[in-house]
């Protein structure tokens, strides 16, 4: 691998100090799962690696149920599904952060480096889009908040000015009969790339009937995951019945804009892009209504 | 080159003290430094679970994990797993249901299959195989690994 210089700061501060002294040489280390691998196949440089493991806003991981899951940048996977309140609270997300890789990856890897490395496949970031989460960012110039749907410009690449780094991401307390869920198609049973990811989010009436909020969001159909505003909108107001979710899922699959790659075609990814929204739809509503346990498939 | 630093770390319970480069591994330096050479590298980028180890009890892959990482940590190997009395009843269990041929997939899944039954002593078949999806085995076809793990669990020594 190549050469680079190692620092593990204690504090956002000397964090912050040491990414705006070396600008674009600087990479920052959370679980290491994308930026060791892309250093090792020279994919990416670094002549100064930041370990942010040690700061410790990077691994807080705090759960009220009137102010919501404050996600620190660098929490591993393994301790969102390990703590009982988050995922009680958060089953939506609890479905991503059970399939991204196996064991060994979910012992490092987070949600916050699965958004940094602005993969258009990642698991999580349609599943954190659906919960109106955002991101907190520090910098030279002060911190700022970013909703996730924003944070992802392009593949690979993000909002992050030199010298700025992701702090934590924030995700509101669910409100009563909300329902949330994520899931993907891939030709495996598990540890595989998303050939599309969709996620959804509904709060029901308390009649457990009407839509009174709904949000839908695509992965691996864009160069970004995407927020499919119309299609959440569509089913605002509605009775839940299987002809708003079908409009929803034609809205999304008419948003969707694929490419033809090794792992699916445009045709193919178009197809899934609506039969997951009409699946996801489904199991966030089901939730919304007090369906437990995790959703496989 | 970068400069070296040194990493004061605990691998299986002793306190060892490392110079290291940054760039280094965690799987690299305890091959190739320490001479832990129990844990092996299959692919180098996470995807065959090879090079598993536990980090302050967490299953990782040794090969995404740098050096200086380990610092002030505890980390635990496949020469870690044995006790002075013998083989663990996973490695028994190994042995008994023939769970391998050429061997070089096996310290990480006696490691991950650990700490597997540290936090689901008494996993299902389906389990096993989920938790243990991040295992490749070219030779076995998983059958014989997953059965001498139901196997360990089953057993009663498997609660000392």
């Amino acid at each position: 691998m190549q050469s680079f210089a190692f620092e593990a700061p204690t504090t956002v501060a000397e964090a912050v100090e040491l990414l705006a002294e070396r600008r674009g040489e600087a990479r920052v280390l959370g679980g290491g799962t994308d930026l060791i691998s892309q250093l090792q196949e020279g994919r990416r440089t670094a002549e100064l690696v930041v370990d942010v493991k040690r700061i410790p806003e990077l691994t807080a991981l705090n759960y009220h149920p009137d102010s919501g899951l404050q996600l620190g940048a660098a929490v591993p996977c393994y301790r969102m599904y390990g703590d009982p309140e988050v995922a009680a609270a958060y089953p939506g997300l609890i479905d991503s952060a059970e399939l991204i890789g196996g064991k060994g990856i979910q012992g490092r890897a987070s949600f916050g480096g699965n958004l940094c490395n602005a993969s258009p496949a990642a698991d999580s970031i349609p599943a954190m889009i659906v919960h109106h989460a955002s991101c907190l960012i520090a910098g030279p110039g002060g911190q700022r908040t970013v909703p996730v749907e924003d944070f992802c410009t392009a593949p690979g690449q993000t909002v992050l000015e030199a010298g700025e780094f992701l702090v934590s991401i924030a995700v509101p307390a669910p409100p009563a009969r909300f329902g949330a869920n994520y899931l993907r198609f891939i030709p495996r049973n598990e540890m595989d790339i998303a050939v599309v990811g969709a996620g959804a989010s509904v709060v029901l009436g308390s009649d457990g009937e009407t839509i009174e909020q709904a949000r839908v969001s695509l992965g691996a159909v864009a160069p970004t995951p995407l927020l499919v505003a119309e299609a959440g909108d569509s089913l605002v107001g509605k009775t839940v019945s299987d002809e708003a979710i079908d409009e929803a899922a034609r809205l999304a699959q008419d948003a969707a804009r694929p490419i033809d790659d090794m792992r699916g075609t445009i045709r193919q990814r178009k197809h899934l892009a609506a039969v997951l929204t009409r699946r996801t739809l489904t199991t966030a509503i089901a939730r919304a209504r007090g369906a437990k346990g995790p959703q496989h498939g | 080159m970068a400069d070296r630093v040194v990493v004061d770390t605990t691998i299986n319970d002793e306190e060892t003290t490392v110079l290291c480069e940054p760039r280094q591994t965690l799987l690299e330096t305890l091959r190739d430094t320490l001479g832990l050479t129990g844990t092996k590298e299959g692919c180098s980028n996470g995807n065959c679970g090879a090079c598993n180890v536990l980090l302050d009890g967490v299953l990782v892959n040794s090969c995404l994990v740098l050096a200086p990482e380990v610092e002030g940590r505890t980390v635990t190997t496949i020469e870690g797993v044995a006790s002075a009395d013998g083989l663990h009843p996973l490695q028994q269990k190994f042995l008994e249901h023939a769970a391998l041929q050429c061997g070089i997939c096996t310290p990480g899944f006696i490691v991950s299959s650990l700490a597997l039954l540290e936090e689901n002593p008494d996993p299902s078949e389906n389990e096993v195989r989920f938790w243990l999806a991040g295992n490749l085995c070219r030779c076995t076809g998983y059958d014989k690994i997953i059965r001498a793990v139901l196997d360990t669990a089953d057993a009663p020594q498997a609660a000392d």
